[in-house]
Parts: C-alpha cells; sequence; structure tokens
C-alpha cells in the first residue's frame, strides 16, 4: 500500500488533501456560511464616508465628471474602483487590514478584527495581508484628512520623509489633481474601518483612553488608543 | 528491495543507453533555458523592488515600472517561470528513466512547452498592467487560471500514463512525482476559484492559507525532493542509505504538510483552535523533515569529498542544508509566542527567500549544471571555475540575506510592539534593507555568470568538431 502506485494516488494524492480541505478549508467556511456577506452596495447603503462628500466639494468638477453627485450608487461605485486599484497596485503586499490581539496593536490601531468584519464582497478575496513595511489600514478611516491622502499618494516622502512607498502619479492627472482611479483609492482607503460605531483612531495624537479592547466590530467601540509615549527619539511630525 | 534495485540498476547505467530514445533531450533543454531566462527576470524584478527599500528605485512614477507591480513578477516568475520550467524539464530527463517508458506524447510535451511560457508571459504583462489578483502567490490574473488549470491537468495527463503502466511497486521518486500531479491540480484549483468566486471573509483567508502552503508544500516540495531521490543517487552511484527512512519521510509529508496552511494567518480572526492545529502539524513536519535529512546524509557518508568535487551535489546539499535550516526556523516561527514579534515583518521575507530559492532553487540549479552539457552535447562546462564563483557568490548571498532579513524581523517586530512611531521600524531597517540589496546583487552577479557560462557551454558544442561527441553525450565521461 505504501509505496503502491494507487496507494500513493488515492491515499495521499487524494485522500490526505481532501482530509486537509475538509479540516482546515471547509470547517472555517461552515462556520461562517450562515453569516451574510455584504455586496458593495449593501455597504455603501450603511452610509458612505463624510470623505466622499469631502472630495466632492474638494474638486466639484473632477467629482462631477468622474462620479455624479456624491449618493450611495456613486460611492459604491467609487468603494469597488478604489478596491480594485488597491488589488492592481498590490498595495496588499505592505499594508495588512487585521489587528491582532497581541503586541499592542490595539493601542497603536484600534480594535482587534473580527470575523464579521470581513464577509464582504470587498474582502473577496480576503486583503489580510502577510508582511507590514507600511502600518495596517484596517483602522485608516477618517485618521487622516483627504489632504493628507492626495499629497501622500503623489509622493510619500512629501509628507513622511522616511517612507519607502512608491508614488502613484498616474492616480493623478497633469495637473496634479487625483483622476477618478485617486479618487476612488481614498475613497476607499477612508472607508476601512468606517463600519465601526466610532471612529477614527489615532495613532500618537489621540485622547487618552483605556485603549481598544473590544473584538466587536458593531458594539460600542471604546474611545481613541492611548498617546503613544515611546518615541525611541524619532519624531512623528513631518519636517 | 525491488525499488532499491531499480535506482540502483539505474545508477549503473547513469546516462546509459537505455535512456536513449525515451528522454527528448531538445525538450529538456528548452525548459531549462526557460527557467533560466525567468530566472534571470525574477531576479532582476527583485533586485529593483529591494532598491525601493533604499528610496533608490531606478523607474519612479511609472505606471508600467510600479514596484508594487514588478513585486509580483519577482514572486510570480520564480513560482511559475522559473521553478515550473526546471521541475518539468528535470521531470522529463528523470521520469523515462525511472519507468523506462516515455511520457505520453511528445507533441503533447512541446504543446505543453509553448502553453506554459505563454501562460507565464500573459501573467507577467497582466500583473504589469494592473490585472493582478488578491491572492498571495496567486496574483495571476484571473483569466489566467482557468488556462494554468488545464496546462497542470495536462502536465498530469502526460507524465501519468508512463508511471500507470509499470508494474510493481514504485521507486521513491515517483511516489513524490505521483502525488505533486495530483495535489497541484487541487491546489491551483482550490486557491484560485474558492476564494475569487465562492467563498468570501475569514474562511477564504483559510483557503488563501492552506494555498500559499500548500503551493511550497505541496507542488515545490514533493517534486524537489522525488528529484533528489533521483539525482543524488545517481551521481553518487549508491542507493538511498534508509528505505525506512524514505517511507516515513514521504508519508510523513502527505500526511501533515496539507494540514500547516493556517499558521500564516494566527491571531487572525479565522477560528483559534484551527489555528492550534496548524501550529501542531508544522512542527510535526519538523520531525519528518529530520528523517529525510538523515537519510540524505547517511547515504552521502563515505563520499563527503563529493562536495568538493561535484559542483552539482554541492548545490544539492548546500541546499538540504538550508532545507533543515529554514524548517527548524519554521517550528520556532509557527508558535504562538513567536509570532507575536516576528508577523507580517522581514523574518518572514528572509525565511521565504531561504526556502524558494536557498533550497528549490539551488536544487533545480544544480541539476540543470549537471544536465546542461548532457544536453548541449558539450564534454564538460565552458570554464568550470565560473561554477565555482557562482556557487559562492550565490550561497554566501543567500545565507547573507537570510540572516539579515531574519535580524531585521527582530529589530521591526520589537520596535513595533513597543509602540516606537512607525518610522523607526523604517529607520532601523535601512541598514538591514542595504545589506539585502547587496547581497542580492551578489546572487545576481553569480548567476550572471552561470548564464554565461552556459551560454558559451552551449556555443562551444554548436562548433564544429572533428567528429562525434555531439551526440554521444551517452558515455562521454562529464564530471558529474
Amino acid at each position: 500500500m505504501f509505496e503502491s502506485k494507487s496507494g500513493v494516488f488515492l491515499i495521499a494524492g487524494l485522500g490526505f488533501f481532501a482530509l486537509s480541505f475538509l479540516v482546515m478549508g471547509l470547517l472555517p467556511w461552515a462556520i461562517y456560511y450562515k453569516e451574510p456577506e455584504l455586496s458593495v452596495a449593501q455597504m455603501a447603503e450603511k452610509g458612505m464616508t463624510p470623505e466622499f462628500v469631502d472630495l466632492a466639494e474638494r474638486y466639484p468638477d473632477r467629482f462631477k465628471q468622474f462620479f455624479g453627485s456624491p449618493n450611495y450608487k456613486s460611492y459604491a461605485e467609487a468603494l469597488q474602483l478604489g478596491h480594485d486599484v488597491y488589488v492592481a497596485e498590490a498595495c496588499w503586499h505592505c499594508h495588512s487590514q487585521f489587528i491582532r490581539p497581541v503586541s499592542n496593536e490595539d493601542l497603536r490601531w484600534g480594535p482587534v478584527s473580527h470575523a464579521l468584519e470581513y464577509q464582504n464582497a470587498l474582502q473577496r478575496p480576503v486583503l489580510f495581508g502577510t508582511r507590514r513595511v507600511g502600518p495596517d489600514l484596517i483602522r485608516e478611516a477618517a485618521r487622516r484628512t483627504n489632504d493628507w491622502h492626495v499629497a501622500h499618494f503623489y509622493k510619500p516622502t512629501a509628507v513622511a520623509p522616511t517612507s519607502v512607498m512608491p508614488s502613484y502619479t498616474w492616480l493623478f492627472d497633469a495637473e496634479a489633481y487625483p483622476n477618478k482611479k485617486g479618487m476612488a483609492l481614498i475613497t476607499y482607503v477612508q472607508s476601512l474601518g468606517s463600519w465601526l460605531r466610532e471612529y477614527p483612531y489615532f495613532e500618537g495624537d489621540g485622547p487618552l483612553g483605556t485603549g481598544a479592547k473590544s473584538g466587536e466590530p458593531y458594539a460600542d467601540a471604546t474611545v481613541a488608543p492611548a498617546s503613544l509615549a515611546l518615541r525611541h527619539g524619532v519624531s512623528n511630525d513631518p519636517h | 528491495m525491488t525499488t532499491v534495485s531499480i535506482s540502483s540498476d539505474l545508477a549503473r547505467h547513469p546516462d546509459a543507453a537505455l535512456a536513449g530514445d525515451l528522454v527528448d533531450r531538445k525538450l529538456v533543454l528548452y525548459h531549462l533555458t526557460a527557467g533560466l531566462v525567468f530566472l534571470g527576470v525574477a531576479m532582476l524584478a527583485g533586485l529593483a523592488f529591494s532598491l525601493q527599500f533604499l528610496q533608490k528605485y531606478p523607474f519612479p512614477g511609472i505606471e508600467y515600472l510600479s514596484p508594487g507591480r514588478w513585486r509580483m513578477v519577482h514572486t510570480n516568475g520564480v513560482a511559475y517561470g522559473f521553478l515550473a520550467n526546471s521541475f518539468l524539464g528535470s521531470l522529463y530527463w528523470a521520469v523515462p528513466r525511472l519507468t523506462m517508458r516515455p511520457v505520453y506524447s511528445r507533441k503533447l510535451s512541446w504543446f505543453i512547452f509553448w502553453t506554459w511560457q505563454a501562460i507565464v508571459g500573459v501573467t507577467a504583462v497582466g500583473l504589469v498592467l494592473g490585472h493582478a489578483q488578491a491572492l498571495e502567490w496567486g496574483e495571476t490574473p484571473t483569466y489566467v487560471d482557468p488556462v494554468a488549470l488545464l496546462g497542470l491537468i495536462l502536465v498530469a495527463v502526460n507524465f501519468l500514463p508512463p508511471i500507470f503502466s509499470m508494474s510493481g511497486p514504485m521507486y521513491v521518486s515517483l511516489w513524490y512525482f505521483v502525488a505533486a500531479f495530483i495535489w497541484t491540480i487541487l491546489v491551483y484549483a482550490m486557491g484560485n476559484f474558492l476564494p475569487e468566486y465562492f467563498v468570501g471573509g475569514a474562511a477564504a483567508g483559510a483557503i488563501g492559507g492552506l494555498f500559499i502552503h500548500d503551493l511550497v508544500g505541496l507542488f515545490v516540495t514533493p517534486l524537489g525532493w522525488g528529484l533528489m531521490y533521483y539525482f543524488v543517487p545517481i551521481i553518487l552511484r549508491k542507493p538511498m542509505w534508509s528505505h525506512g527512512l524514505s517511507l516515513v519521510g514521504f508519508w510523513g509529508l502527505a500526511f501533515f504538510y496539507p494540514l500547516t496552511g493556517i499558521h500564516h494567518f494566527l491571531y487572525s480572526p479565522i477560528p483559534l483552535f484551527l489555528q492550534h492545529g496548524a501550529v501542531v502539524t508544522t512542527i510535526a513536519i519538523e520531525f519528518v523533515v529530520t528523517t529525510v535529512i538523515i537519510n540524505f546524509f547517511g547515504t552521502l557518508r563515505g563520499q563527503g569529498d563529493k562536495l568538493r568535487t561535484s559542483i552539482p551535489t554541492r548545490w544539492f546539499y548546500t541546499g538540504m542544508i538550508f532545507y533543515f535550516t529554514t524548517c527548524l526556523q519554521c517550528s520556532f516561527q509557527t508558535t504562538l509566542t513567536f509570532q507575536r514579534i516576528i508577523h507580517f515583518s522581514d523574518w518572514v521575507v528572509g525565511h521565504a527567500h531561504l526556502v524558494m530559492f536557498g533550497v528549490f532553487g539551488f536544487w533545480l540549479i544544480g541539476i540543470t549544471i549537471y544536465l546542461w552539457p548532457r544536453l548541449v552535447g558539450a564534454s564538460q562546462w565552458y570554464r568550470p571555475a565560473l561554477n565555482s564563483w557562482h556557487y559562492w557568490l550565490t550561497a554566501l548571498g543567500t545565507f547573507v540575506m537570510f540572516t539579515d532579513l531574519l535580524v531585521a524581523g527582530l529589530v521591526q517586530g520589537t520596535l513595533w510592539r513597543d509602540l516606537a512611531p512607525w518610522e523607526a521600524s523604517l529607520i532601523a531597517s535601512y541598514p538591514y534593507w542595504l545589506l539585502r540589496s547587496i547581497s542580492g546583487t551578489a546572487i545576481f552577479v553569480g548567476n550572471l555568470m552561470f548564464f554565461y557560462n552556459a551560454y558559451k557551454t552551449w556555443q562551444m558544442s554548436r562548433a564544429p568538431r572533428e567528429s562525434m561527441d555531439r551526440n554521444l553525450p551517452a558515455s562521454a565521461p562529464i564530471p558529474a
């Protein structure tokens, strides 16, 4: 059996793989099977972010041309496009999208990630990520202004001198205003974590609080994380 | 046992005429060449990407040269361009020899060859154009996935008939090959289609984890070990030390390896008991790996001098030492304790480079060095000294890169845990990233020497000579 063709093919090849898929793949699938997966439209209907409206006010002509007026439909469109840009540029290779319950991550970013936060079409395939060259983004909503993101996507070192993020100038038009993809990407990034009842969570400058230990995404989140007292001799401010 | 006698039978005639018509040498040569071309492209992409970390990326602000996109060309080029091509070339050499039968169809072989190059080419272009899929190591655009799956099925159709038409038990290599053919199809289908079309959320994360690790454990690892069980006894001209350990190694890998994938997402929203299961099975792998390593070093016993005299053997055994290192490292890093610090850090990047390049890349390079003169019909390498330079630059470069990134990971993880501003982790990483680029350059230069040497060897074999040895690799005494 252990050296025969049928043994290797059926037991090792098919059997053991099926076993692993059953235990490690189908089981979590079954656990979350009943949880509804929100479509992009449903996510948009839960409420658009002020940042999306802000884009419309800041770049009225361009916004009108790209998305019309800021409503749930155009918000959904921007979210989807922004997500697609995020994937195409492989942002997720350097930015994770989950907060772990260890290593003070809840103090730095906000509440620990919960499985239900990922039951939506924009997490298909799920964007957990496996590397953090830059910070985690799942609590990024409203943490920074649209202006900051515009400058940052155009030339990251302009606002974060130590950054090793590439500049994404093709998300801008010839006059250095964000184009449709650029606005969509900013909308998407500004939406990450906006489903929490209370946000944003600030790094470094937030009010002192008890820390955000709750893992429940829709429960009352506590106030923003503790101020980051440890500076290690490095200034957090752009020079 | 029967299996052992087959291998020793082949060992007496490593290039014997018995395999003469069974192997399409040109096809092997084409696959290995394609593998080296993609290795070159992937290394260039990796090297360029590493410069981004020094804020010195040579082509900033150009959409189609975006570092993020070329990173995917780097990883996918290695997996589907270099490794897959070199594996196929080696298999077309080894499987007919192990089964005494040709592959199913020579036409199909060539169809697979050109289809596969097209798949890798379209994948690279698609990634650069921004058509990536958000699956680690499955970034192949969604429109390539079904074609690639079809290609993998055709590979199985081509290789399984000669194996299944044999009678009696199979040699160790063939266990690994048979399992790998079926696993690769299943893994590719699972990883590329389920999370995209059928499963969402954290459950898809579990499947994505399985895919990342199964790609290493069920596609690359069994093919790599299967080839080692073939080439090491051939070059050392003796059977494996222990058949019993070969059995333990294969069945241990087959049982435990598929269960480990979720260890990529520890402390994630995937149910914790599954994460624990993945940790336990990952540690179990280390014990299995130890038996395999013991078996191979037992085989080497008494012939340690071969590490000096035989360049392929040197690559093989360096790869095995690196394999033991990565697996030992893995049994620690997979624990929840280590994960607190090293997850998301460069530690993992170092680990990945040591596994994919330091182990499987090394083995395939060793196999290519062994096969190349035999394929082009040269009596030896153009400059054996260049092979030595290639080895030392690449091996040292890989070792330095691994160590460097390992330490960098500890530094980054500790700074993150201590709530240092994010910038602190970047500033602390610069020296490590610089050393990473330098060691990467050493690897690249070493391999440029290898490419040059391979080209000149090929050119040398084309040059008109008095008579014979162009088509006479069979008895030619090429140094192993």
